[in-house]
Protein backbone atom coordinates (compact mmCIF):
# COMPACT_ATOMS: atom_id res chain seq x y z
CA UNK A 1 0.00 0.00 0.00
CA UNK A 2 2.68 2.21 1.05
CA UNK A 3 4.28 1.43 -2.27
CA UNK A 4 1.06 2.36 -4.44
CA UNK A 5 1.05 5.92 -2.36
CA UNK A 6 4.43 6.62 -2.98
CA UNK A 7 4.31 5.80 -7.36
CA UNK A 8 1.23 8.07 -6.70
CA UNK A 9 2.88 10.98 -4.98
CA UNK A 10 5.75 10.36 -7.18
CA UNK A 11 3.87 10.94 -10.42
CA UNK A 12 2.77 14.00 -9.29
CA UNK A 13 5.83 14.87 -8.39
CA UNK A 14 7.99 13.27 -11.28
CA UNK A 15 9.78 15.97 -12.64
CA UNK A 16 10.24 17.29 -9.25
CA UNK A 17 11.77 14.08 -7.84
CA UNK A 18 13.77 13.01 -11.59
CA UNK A 19 15.68 16.52 -12.13
CA UNK A 20 18.86 16.87 -11.99
CA UNK A 21 18.67 19.77 -10.02
CA UNK A 22 16.39 20.32 -7.98
CA UNK A 23 16.48 23.88 -6.87
CA UNK A 24 16.43 24.95 -10.49
CA UNK A 25 13.14 22.65 -10.79
CA UNK A 26 12.06 24.40 -7.99
CA UNK A 27 12.27 27.96 -9.24
CA UNK A 28 11.29 26.46 -13.12
CA UNK A 29 8.20 25.59 -11.07
CA UNK A 30 8.07 28.59 -9.38
CA UNK A 31 7.73 31.03 -12.60
CA UNK A 32 4.39 30.16 -13.58
CA UNK A 33 3.23 30.47 -10.11
CA UNK A 34 3.79 33.78 -10.35
CA UNK A 35 2.32 34.45 -13.41
CA UNK A 36 -0.62 33.06 -12.38
CA UNK A 37 -1.14 35.81 -10.28
CA UNK A 38 -2.88 38.28 -11.67
CA UNK A 39 -2.00 42.01 -12.52
CA UNK A 40 -3.62 43.33 -10.12
CA UNK A 41 -3.01 41.41 -6.95
CA UNK A 42 -0.87 42.33 -5.32
CA UNK A 43 0.56 39.79 -3.00
CA UNK A 44 2.81 36.25 -3.71
CA UNK A 45 0.54 33.27 -2.94
CA UNK A 46 3.11 31.14 -0.61
CA UNK A 47 0.32 28.48 -1.33
CA UNK A 48 2.05 26.44 -4.00
CA UNK A 49 5.07 26.10 -2.26
CA UNK A 50 3.11 24.96 0.78
CA UNK A 51 1.73 22.01 -1.04
CA UNK A 52 4.45 20.69 -2.46
CA UNK A 53 6.31 21.16 1.18
CA UNK A 54 3.34 18.78 2.37
CA UNK A 55 3.94 16.42 -0.33
CA UNK A 56 7.66 15.91 0.08
CA UNK A 57 7.16 15.59 4.06
CA UNK A 58 4.46 12.72 3.00
CA UNK A 59 6.56 11.25 0.75
CA UNK A 60 9.76 11.12 3.32
CA UNK A 61 7.25 9.87 5.85
CA UNK A 62 6.53 6.89 3.34
CA UNK A 63 10.01 6.41 2.77
CA UNK A 64 11.27 6.49 6.18
CA UNK A 65 8.58 3.40 7.08
CA UNK A 66 9.63 1.33 4.09
CA UNK A 67 12.93 1.60 5.27
CA UNK A 68 11.65 0.53 8.61
CA UNK A 69 10.15 -2.60 6.47
CA UNK A 70 12.61 -3.25 4.74
CA UNK A 71 15.16 -3.19 8.13
CA UNK A 72 13.38 -5.82 9.68
CA UNK A 73 12.22 -8.14 7.18
CA UNK A 74 15.96 -7.65 5.73
CA UNK A 75 17.15 -9.15 9.65
CA UNK A 76 14.79 -12.65 9.44
CA UNK A 77 15.82 -12.92 6.11
CA UNK A 78 19.35 -12.31 7.12
CA UNK A 79 19.93 -15.39 9.04
CA UNK A 80 18.33 -17.90 6.81
CA UNK A 81 20.12 -16.89 4.07
CA UNK A 82 23.09 -17.58 6.72
CA UNK A 83 21.86 -21.05 7.72
CA UNK A 84 21.42 -22.39 4.17
CA UNK A 85 25.18 -21.50 2.64
CA UNK A 86 26.18 -24.21 4.11
CA UNK A 87 23.86 -26.15 1.64
CA UNK A 88 25.76 -25.75 -1.85
CA UNK A 89 29.25 -26.12 -0.60
CA UNK A 90 28.88 -29.90 -0.38
CA UNK A 91 27.78 -29.81 -4.23
CA UNK A 92 30.59 -27.46 -5.19
CA UNK A 93 33.28 -29.16 -3.65
CA UNK A 94 31.91 -32.68 -5.16
CA UNK A 95 31.32 -31.80 -8.65
CA UNK A 96 33.66 -28.65 -8.75
CA UNK A 97 32.50 -25.01 -10.36
CA UNK A 98 32.32 -25.04 -14.41
CA UNK A 99 31.17 -21.52 -15.34
CA UNK A 100 33.30 -22.35 -18.23
CA UNK A 101 31.49 -25.42 -19.86
CA UNK A 102 30.45 -25.43 -23.00
CA UNK A 103 27.41 -27.44 -23.87
CA UNK A 104 24.33 -26.85 -26.72
CA UNK A 105 21.65 -26.31 -24.37
CA UNK A 106 22.01 -23.60 -22.06
CA UNK A 107 19.12 -22.34 -19.21
CA UNK A 108 19.35 -19.08 -17.68
CA UNK A 109 17.76 -19.34 -14.24
CA UNK A 110 17.93 -15.12 -13.89
CA UNK A 111 16.52 -14.81 -9.97
CA UNK A 112 15.20 -11.19 -9.54
CA UNK A 113 12.59 -9.37 -6.84
CA UNK A 114 8.87 -8.92 -7.50
CA UNK A 115 8.49 -5.74 -6.04
CA UNK A 116 10.74 -2.58 -7.33
CA UNK A 117 12.39 0.57 -5.26
CA UNK A 118 15.12 -1.66 -4.48
CA UNK A 119 17.69 0.25 -6.02
CA UNK A 120 20.15 -1.94 -9.33
CA UNK A 121 19.51 -5.69 -7.88
CA UNK A 122 17.09 -6.55 -10.30
CA UNK A 123 18.94 -4.57 -13.32
CA UNK A 124 22.13 -6.06 -12.30
CA UNK A 125 20.78 -9.81 -13.03
CA UNK A 126 19.39 -8.92 -16.24
CA UNK A 127 22.65 -7.45 -16.96
CA UNK A 128 24.48 -10.38 -16.27
CA UNK A 129 22.13 -13.03 -17.94
CA UNK A 130 22.22 -10.84 -20.84
CA UNK A 131 25.71 -11.10 -20.97
CA UNK A 132 25.61 -14.24 -19.97
CA UNK A 133 23.76 -15.02 -23.06
CA UNK A 134 25.89 -13.65 -25.70
CA UNK A 135 29.25 -15.75 -23.73
CA UNK A 136 27.35 -18.92 -24.60
CA UNK A 137 25.67 -17.78 -28.19
CA UNK A 138 27.58 -19.89 -31.03
CA UNK A 139 25.87 -21.46 -34.18
CA UNK A 140 25.15 -24.93 -32.43
CA UNK A 141 24.06 -23.68 -29.15
CA UNK A 142 20.44 -22.92 -27.83
CA UNK A 143 20.55 -19.95 -24.64
CA UNK A 144 17.09 -20.58 -22.96
CA UNK A 145 15.73 -17.70 -19.96
CA UNK A 146 14.13 -19.10 -17.15
CA UNK A 147 12.72 -15.71 -15.24
CA UNK A 148 11.84 -16.17 -11.62
CA UNK A 149 10.40 -12.34 -10.03
CA UNK A 150 8.39 -9.68 -11.75
CA UNK A 151 11.16 -7.33 -12.40
CA UNK A 152 13.60 -9.43 -14.54
CA UNK A 153 10.55 -10.64 -16.73
CA UNK A 154 9.29 -6.62 -17.35
CA UNK A 155 13.09 -5.87 -19.03
CA UNK A 156 13.71 -9.21 -20.68
CA UNK A 157 10.22 -9.83 -21.85
CA UNK A 158 11.09 -6.37 -24.19
CA UNK A 159 13.69 -7.58 -26.65
CA UNK A 160 14.15 -11.66 -25.54
CA UNK A 161 10.58 -12.71 -25.61
CA UNK A 162 11.32 -15.57 -27.95
CA UNK A 163 14.18 -17.13 -25.97
CA UNK A 164 12.34 -17.30 -22.27
CA UNK A 165 10.80 -20.10 -21.76
CA UNK A 166 9.64 -19.80 -18.51
CA UNK A 167 8.46 -17.24 -15.85
CA UNK A 168 7.92 -17.66 -12.57
CA UNK A 169 6.60 -14.41 -9.88
CA UNK A 170 5.31 -13.97 -6.99
CA UNK A 171 7.75 -16.11 -5.19
CA UNK A 172 7.96 -13.86 -1.80
CA UNK A 173 4.21 -14.08 -1.42
CA UNK A 174 4.58 -17.03 0.47
CA UNK A 175 7.21 -17.77 3.19
CA UNK A 176 10.35 -18.56 1.03
CA UNK A 177 11.38 -22.68 2.58
CA UNK A 178 12.86 -25.43 1.15
CA UNK A 179 10.33 -27.34 -0.11
CA UNK A 180 8.33 -24.77 -1.88
CA UNK A 181 11.37 -24.00 -3.67
CA UNK A 182 11.84 -27.54 -4.43
CA UNK A 183 8.72 -27.71 -6.11
CA UNK A 184 10.04 -24.31 -8.19
CA UNK A 185 12.89 -26.46 -9.29
CA UNK A 186 10.87 -29.53 -10.11
CA UNK A 187 8.36 -27.07 -12.37
CA UNK A 188 11.89 -26.16 -14.07
CA UNK A 189 13.48 -29.70 -14.01
CA UNK A 190 9.84 -30.95 -16.11
CA UNK A 191 9.24 -28.26 -18.44
CA UNK A 192 12.78 -27.02 -19.65
CA UNK A 193 15.45 -28.86 -21.15
CA UNK A 194 18.98 -28.15 -20.64
CA UNK A 195 22.59 -29.41 -20.72
CA UNK A 196 23.64 -26.86 -18.18
CA UNK A 197 21.24 -24.51 -15.88
CA UNK A 198 23.29 -21.28 -15.25
CA UNK A 199 21.47 -19.69 -11.93
CA UNK A 200 22.30 -16.14 -11.86
CA UNK A 201 21.24 -14.04 -8.47
CA UNK A 202 23.15 -11.26 -6.23
CA UNK A 203 25.03 -12.95 -3.09
CA UNK A 204 24.21 -10.63 -0.46
CA UNK A 205 27.52 -9.33 1.33
CA UNK A 206 26.22 -6.28 3.46
CA UNK A 207 23.47 -4.16 3.24
CA UNK A 208 25.32 -2.10 0.69
CA UNK A 209 26.98 -4.26 -1.43
CA UNK A 210 26.02 -7.53 -2.90
CA UNK A 211 27.64 -9.88 -5.55
CA UNK A 212 26.39 -10.37 -8.63
CA UNK A 213 26.81 -14.25 -8.62
CA UNK A 214 26.17 -17.47 -11.20
CA UNK A 215 26.49 -20.44 -10.51
CA UNK A 216 25.90 -23.62 -12.82
CA UNK A 217 24.24 -26.73 -12.76
CA UNK A 218 24.96 -29.81 -15.26
CA UNK A 219 22.89 -32.27 -16.12
CA UNK A 220 23.81 -36.02 -15.18
CA UNK A 221 24.84 -37.21 -18.76
CA UNK A 222 27.21 -33.70 -19.43
CA UNK A 223 28.47 -34.20 -15.80
CA UNK A 224 29.31 -37.93 -17.05
CA UNK A 225 30.86 -36.92 -20.02
CA UNK A 226 32.63 -33.96 -18.26
CA UNK A 227 33.74 -36.57 -15.57
CA UNK A 228 34.73 -39.08 -18.59
CA UNK A 229 36.64 -36.48 -20.39
CA UNK A 230 38.79 -35.43 -17.11
CA UNK A 231 39.34 -31.90 -16.63
CA UNK A 232 37.89 -29.97 -13.52
CA UNK A 233 35.31 -32.61 -12.15
CA UNK A 234 37.63 -35.93 -13.92
CA UNK A 235 37.93 -36.79 -9.78
CA UNK A 236 34.58 -37.62 -9.58
CA UNK A 237 35.17 -41.16 -11.44
CA UNK A 238 36.81 -42.10 -8.41
CA UNK A 239 34.01 -42.11 -6.11
CA UNK A 240 32.41 -45.27 -5.47
CA UNK A 241 28.85 -44.56 -5.88
CA UNK A 242 26.26 -46.57 -3.33
CA UNK A 243 22.66 -47.02 -4.10
CA UNK A 244 20.21 -46.75 -6.77
CA UNK A 245 20.21 -49.31 -9.59
CA UNK A 246 22.91 -47.38 -11.80
CA UNK A 247 25.17 -44.81 -12.23
CA UNK A 248 23.18 -42.54 -13.99
CA UNK A 249 20.28 -42.90 -12.08
CA UNK A 250 22.13 -41.71 -8.39
CA UNK A 251 23.64 -38.72 -10.94
CA UNK A 252 20.18 -38.03 -11.85
CA UNK A 253 18.65 -37.44 -8.76
CA UNK A 254 22.25 -35.84 -7.67
CA UNK A 255 21.64 -33.33 -10.06
CA UNK A 256 18.27 -32.52 -9.01
CA UNK A 257 19.11 -32.23 -5.34
CA UNK A 258 21.99 -29.81 -6.36
CA UNK A 259 19.70 -27.82 -8.30
CA UNK A 260 17.16 -27.41 -5.26
CA UNK A 261 19.68 -26.58 -3.68
CA UNK A 262 21.65 -24.28 -4.85
CA UNK A 263 18.38 -22.46 -6.43
CA UNK A 264 17.20 -22.51 -2.36
CA UNK A 265 20.64 -20.32 -1.48
CA UNK A 266 20.33 -18.19 -4.28
CA UNK A 267 16.47 -17.18 -3.60
CA UNK A 268 17.95 -16.37 -0.16
CA UNK A 269 20.55 -14.77 -1.20
CA UNK A 270 18.43 -12.44 -3.20
CA UNK A 271 15.50 -12.01 -1.18
CA UNK A 272 18.46 -10.74 1.60
CA UNK A 273 20.18 -8.49 -1.06
CA UNK A 274 16.72 -6.94 -2.35
CA UNK A 275 15.98 -6.38 0.89
CA UNK A 276 19.37 -4.67 1.64
CA UNK A 277 19.01 -2.82 -1.38
CA UNK A 278 15.65 -1.48 -0.70
CA UNK A 279 16.84 -0.47 2.53
CA UNK A 280 19.79 2.09 1.48
CA UNK A 281 17.47 3.17 -1.52
CA UNK A 282 14.89 4.29 0.73
CA UNK A 283 17.50 5.64 3.45
CA UNK A 284 19.24 7.77 0.64
CA UNK A 285 15.39 8.86 -0.58
CA UNK A 286 14.57 9.85 3.04
CA UNK A 287 17.69 11.82 3.08
CA UNK A 288 17.07 13.79 -0.59
CA UNK A 289 13.67 14.34 0.46
CA UNK A 290 14.64 15.87 3.52
CA UNK A 291 17.96 18.08 1.61
CA UNK A 292 14.34 18.99 -1.00
CA UNK A 293 12.45 19.88 1.84
CA UNK A 294 15.22 22.50 3.41
CA UNK A 295 15.42 23.91 0.23
CA UNK A 296 11.72 24.32 -0.34
CA UNK A 297 11.46 26.00 3.21
CA UNK A 298 14.17 28.14 2.62
CA UNK A 299 12.25 29.05 -0.77
CA UNK A 300 9.06 29.55 1.19
CA UNK A 301 10.66 31.68 4.18
CA UNK A 302 12.30 33.94 1.15
CA UNK A 303 9.00 34.64 -0.42
CA UNK A 304 7.11 35.52 2.53
CA UNK A 305 10.00 37.89 3.57
CA UNK A 306 9.48 39.56 0.68
CA UNK A 307 5.62 39.96 0.82
CA UNK A 308 6.25 41.31 3.70
CA UNK A 309 8.72 43.68 2.85
CA UNK A 310 6.52 44.66 0.15
CA UNK A 311 3.24 45.16 2.45
CA UNK A 312 6.11 47.19 4.60
CA UNK A 313 7.29 49.60 1.99
CA UNK A 314 3.68 50.20 0.94
CA UNK A 315 2.77 50.97 4.28
CA UNK A 316 5.62 53.44 5.10
CA UNK A 317 5.17 54.86 1.72
CA UNK A 318 1.94 55.87 2.09
CA UNK A 319 1.92 56.81 5.98
CA UNK A 320 4.92 59.41 4.28
CA UNK A 321 3.04 60.12 1.37
CA UNK A 322 0.09 61.48 4.09
CA UNK A 323 2.54 63.24 6.15
CA UNK A 324 4.72 64.77 3.02
CA UNK B 1 40.70 -5.66 -8.17
CA UNK B 2 41.63 -3.17 -4.81
CA UNK B 3 44.29 -5.68 -4.19
CA UNK B 4 46.32 -5.80 -7.43
CA UNK B 5 46.23 -1.98 -7.02
CA UNK B 6 46.99 -1.80 -3.26
CA UNK B 7 50.29 -4.43 -4.22
CA UNK B 8 51.32 -2.23 -7.35
CA UNK B 9 51.10 0.89 -4.49
CA UNK B 10 52.75 -0.98 -2.01
CA UNK B 11 55.75 -2.24 -4.37
CA UNK B 12 56.98 1.54 -3.95
CA UNK B 13 60.50 1.14 -1.93
CA UNK B 14 59.26 2.89 1.47
CA UNK B 15 60.52 1.20 4.28
CA UNK B 16 57.32 0.66 6.03
CA UNK B 17 55.67 -0.58 3.54
CA UNK B 18 58.38 -3.17 2.24
CA UNK B 19 57.41 -5.88 4.68
CA UNK B 20 54.13 -5.71 3.86
CA UNK B 21 54.79 -5.55 0.20
CA UNK B 22 57.11 -8.87 -0.07
CA UNK B 23 54.36 -10.65 2.05
CA UNK B 24 51.75 -10.01 -0.95
CA UNK B 25 54.40 -11.15 -3.64
CA UNK B 26 55.47 -14.34 -1.74
CA UNK B 27 51.97 -15.74 -1.20
CA UNK B 28 52.00 -17.70 -4.57
CA UNK B 29 54.84 -19.29 -3.36
CA UNK B 30 53.22 -20.40 0.15
CA UNK B 31 52.65 -24.17 0.65
CA UNK B 32 49.39 -23.53 2.03
CA UNK B 33 46.66 -23.92 -0.64
CA UNK B 34 44.79 -20.24 -0.68
CA UNK B 35 41.86 -20.21 -2.89
CA UNK B 36 41.76 -17.89 -5.25
CA UNK B 37 39.36 -14.98 -4.22
CA UNK B 38 39.75 -12.76 -7.08
CA UNK B 39 40.01 -14.57 -10.64
CA UNK B 40 37.96 -17.53 -10.12
CA UNK B 41 37.27 -20.09 -13.43
CA UNK B 42 39.99 -18.59 -15.60
CA UNK B 43 38.48 -19.84 -18.64
CA UNK B 44 35.18 -17.96 -17.76
CA UNK B 45 36.91 -14.94 -17.07
CA UNK B 46 38.51 -15.23 -20.56
CA UNK B 47 35.62 -15.51 -22.42
CA UNK B 48 33.42 -12.93 -20.40
CA UNK B 49 36.00 -10.56 -20.79
CA UNK B 50 36.27 -10.75 -24.97
CA UNK B 51 31.72 -10.94 -25.52
CA UNK B 52 31.29 -8.12 -22.26
CA UNK B 53 34.18 -6.09 -22.18
CA UNK B 54 32.60 -3.69 -19.69
CA UNK B 55 30.65 -5.51 -17.17
CA UNK B 56 32.70 -7.30 -14.64
CA UNK B 57 32.21 -11.29 -14.56
CA UNK B 58 29.96 -12.51 -11.83
CA UNK B 59 31.32 -14.36 -9.39
CA UNK B 60 31.19 -18.04 -9.05
CA UNK B 61 30.38 -19.95 -5.81
CA UNK B 62 33.80 -21.75 -5.96
CA UNK B 63 35.58 -18.21 -4.97
CA UNK B 64 33.12 -18.40 -1.03
CA UNK B 65 34.38 -21.66 -0.66
CA UNK B 66 36.49 -21.86 2.17
CA UNK B 67 39.59 -24.13 0.73
CA UNK B 68 40.01 -27.64 1.51
CA UNK B 69 42.79 -29.23 2.32
CA UNK B 70 44.57 -31.35 -0.53
CA UNK B 71 44.17 -35.57 0.13
CA UNK B 72 47.21 -36.38 3.09
CA UNK B 73 49.81 -38.93 2.12
CA UNK B 74 49.17 -40.83 5.52
CA UNK B 75 46.10 -41.61 7.15
CA UNK B 76 44.29 -39.36 9.39
CA UNK B 77 43.25 -39.79 12.18
CA UNK B 78 39.64 -37.98 12.44
CA UNK B 79 37.20 -37.92 9.94
CA UNK B 80 35.84 -33.96 9.38
CA UNK B 81 32.20 -33.87 8.80
CA UNK B 82 29.85 -31.37 7.68
CA UNK B 83 26.19 -31.94 8.00
CA UNK B 84 24.22 -29.31 6.63
CA UNK B 85 20.34 -29.16 6.19
CA UNK B 86 18.55 -26.54 4.45
CA UNK B 87 17.84 -24.34 7.28
CA UNK B 88 21.14 -25.03 9.47
CA UNK B 89 24.65 -26.41 9.44
CA UNK B 90 23.81 -29.00 12.22
CA UNK B 91 27.78 -29.54 12.12
CA UNK B 92 30.54 -27.43 10.49
CA UNK B 93 34.25 -28.85 10.20
CA UNK B 94 33.93 -31.29 13.06
CA UNK B 95 36.51 -33.73 13.31
CA UNK B 96 34.82 -36.82 14.87
CA UNK B 97 36.26 -40.15 14.97
CA UNK B 98 33.20 -41.91 13.14
CA UNK B 99 29.98 -41.66 11.39
CA UNK B 100 27.51 -44.03 10.46
CA UNK B 101 24.76 -43.08 7.65
CA UNK B 102 21.55 -44.96 6.57
CA UNK B 103 22.62 -44.96 2.91
CA UNK B 104 20.28 -46.98 0.68
CA UNK B 105 22.14 -50.35 0.70
CA UNK B 106 22.20 -50.20 4.51
CA UNK B 107 23.58 -48.64 7.64
CA UNK B 108 27.32 -47.14 6.37
CA UNK B 109 30.05 -46.66 8.86
CA UNK B 110 32.54 -44.00 7.58
CA UNK B 111 35.97 -44.03 9.30
CA UNK B 112 38.91 -41.87 8.61
CA UNK B 113 40.57 -42.42 5.24
CA UNK B 114 37.27 -44.18 3.98
CA UNK B 115 36.97 -44.65 -0.19
CA UNK B 116 35.67 -41.52 -1.89
CA UNK B 117 32.09 -42.55 -1.90
CA UNK B 118 28.67 -41.21 -3.23
CA UNK B 119 25.82 -42.38 -1.32
CA UNK B 120 21.74 -42.10 -1.49
CA UNK B 121 20.48 -41.68 2.04
CA UNK B 122 16.88 -43.25 3.34
CA UNK B 123 15.28 -42.35 5.90
CA UNK B 124 16.81 -43.85 9.43
CA UNK B 125 19.35 -43.01 12.15
CA UNK B 126 22.78 -41.07 11.40
CA UNK B 127 25.28 -40.86 14.32
CA UNK B 128 28.12 -39.42 14.84
CA UNK B 129 30.69 -40.75 17.07
CA UNK B 130 33.58 -39.02 18.86
CA UNK B 131 35.18 -40.32 21.35
CA UNK B 132 32.66 -42.19 23.90
CA UNK B 133 30.29 -39.50 22.98
CA UNK B 134 27.47 -40.45 20.64
CA UNK B 135 24.75 -38.13 18.96
CA UNK B 136 21.84 -39.42 17.16
CA UNK B 137 19.76 -37.76 14.86
CA UNK B 138 17.07 -39.00 12.24
CA UNK B 139 17.07 -37.91 9.11
CA UNK B 140 14.50 -38.06 6.37
CA UNK B 141 16.71 -38.04 3.37
CA UNK B 142 19.56 -37.07 1.37
CA UNK B 143 22.80 -37.56 0.45
CA UNK B 144 26.26 -38.23 1.79
CA UNK B 145 29.34 -37.25 -0.35
CA UNK B 146 33.02 -38.98 1.60
CA UNK B 147 35.86 -36.81 -0.04
CA UNK B 148 39.36 -38.65 -0.64
CA UNK B 149 40.90 -36.22 2.19
CA UNK B 150 38.43 -37.87 4.76
CA UNK B 151 36.16 -34.90 4.54
CA UNK B 152 32.40 -36.14 4.97
CA UNK B 153 29.45 -34.25 3.72
CA UNK B 154 26.43 -35.25 4.53
CA UNK B 155 22.86 -33.40 3.37
CA UNK B 156 19.58 -33.86 4.77
CA UNK B 157 16.27 -32.18 3.99
CA UNK B 158 15.25 -33.04 7.28
CA UNK B 159 16.84 -34.01 10.47
CA UNK B 160 15.95 -34.00 14.60
CA UNK B 161 18.28 -35.07 17.28
CA UNK B 162 16.65 -38.92 18.29
CA UNK B 163 15.87 -37.27 22.05
CA UNK B 164 12.92 -35.19 20.63
CA UNK B 165 11.32 -37.64 18.80
CA UNK B 166 8.18 -39.06 20.45
CA UNK B 167 7.48 -42.50 20.60
CA UNK B 168 3.42 -42.26 21.48
CA UNK B 169 3.59 -40.18 18.62
CA UNK B 170 5.61 -42.27 16.30
CA UNK B 171 3.37 -45.33 17.11
CA UNK B 172 0.15 -43.54 16.11
CA UNK B 173 1.53 -41.90 13.09
CA UNK B 174 2.38 -45.46 12.13
CA UNK B 175 -0.88 -47.07 12.69
CA UNK B 176 -2.20 -44.20 11.05
CA UNK B 177 -0.76 -44.05 7.99
CA UNK B 178 -0.97 -48.28 7.84
CA UNK B 179 -4.58 -47.43 7.85
CA UNK B 180 -4.41 -45.36 4.99
CA UNK B 181 -2.30 -47.83 2.64
CA UNK B 182 -4.89 -50.23 2.91
CA UNK B 183 -7.61 -47.97 2.34
CA UNK B 184 -5.97 -45.73 -0.52
CA UNK B 185 -7.81 -46.22 -3.83
CA UNK B 186 -5.44 -44.00 -5.93
CA UNK B 187 -1.84 -43.96 -6.95
CA UNK B 188 -0.80 -40.50 -5.51
CA UNK B 189 -2.80 -41.40 -2.15
CA UNK B 190 -0.64 -44.50 -2.12
CA UNK B 191 2.67 -43.76 -2.71
CA UNK B 192 1.66 -40.94 -0.29
CA UNK B 193 0.70 -43.51 2.21
CA UNK B 194 3.92 -45.90 1.61
CA UNK B 195 6.02 -42.79 2.23
CA UNK B 196 4.17 -42.09 5.82
CA UNK B 197 4.63 -45.63 6.60
CA UNK B 198 8.29 -46.15 5.54
CA UNK B 199 9.42 -42.95 7.57
CA UNK B 200 7.61 -43.73 10.52
CA UNK B 201 8.49 -47.80 10.65
CA UNK B 202 12.40 -46.61 10.12
CA UNK B 203 11.53 -43.61 13.13
CA UNK B 204 9.87 -46.52 15.41
CA UNK B 205 12.90 -48.91 14.49
CA UNK B 206 15.85 -46.07 14.87
CA UNK B 207 13.60 -45.42 18.33
CA UNK B 208 13.38 -49.05 19.37
CA UNK B 209 16.53 -50.58 18.06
Amino acid sequence: MAMAALRREGRRFGPLVSSPSPINAIRSTLAPTEEQVGLGVRSISTQIVRNRMKSVKNIQKITKAMKMVAASKLRAIQVRAENSRGLWQPFTALLGDTPSVSVKKNVIVTISSDKGLCGGINSTSVKISRALYKVNAGPDTETKYVILGEKAKAQLIRDSKKDISLIMTELQKNFLNYTQVSVLADDILKNVEFDALRIVFNKFQSVVSFLPTTATVLSPEIVERESEAGGKIGSLDAYEIEGGETKSEVLQNLAEFQFSCVMFNAVLENACSEQGARMSAMDSSSRNAGDMLDRLTLTYNRTRQASITTELIEIISGASALTG
Amino acid sequence: MFRQVASRLLTRPTTTYSAAASATTRRPFATEVVADTTSGDEAFVEAWKKVVPNIDPPKTPSQYMHPRPPTPSTLPTKLTVNFVLPYASELSKKEVDMVIVPATTGQMGILPGHVPTIAELKPGLLSVHEGNEIKKYFISSGFAFIHPNSYADILAVEAVPLDRVDPAQVQKGLSEFTQKLSSATTDLEKAEAQIGVDVHSALNFALTG
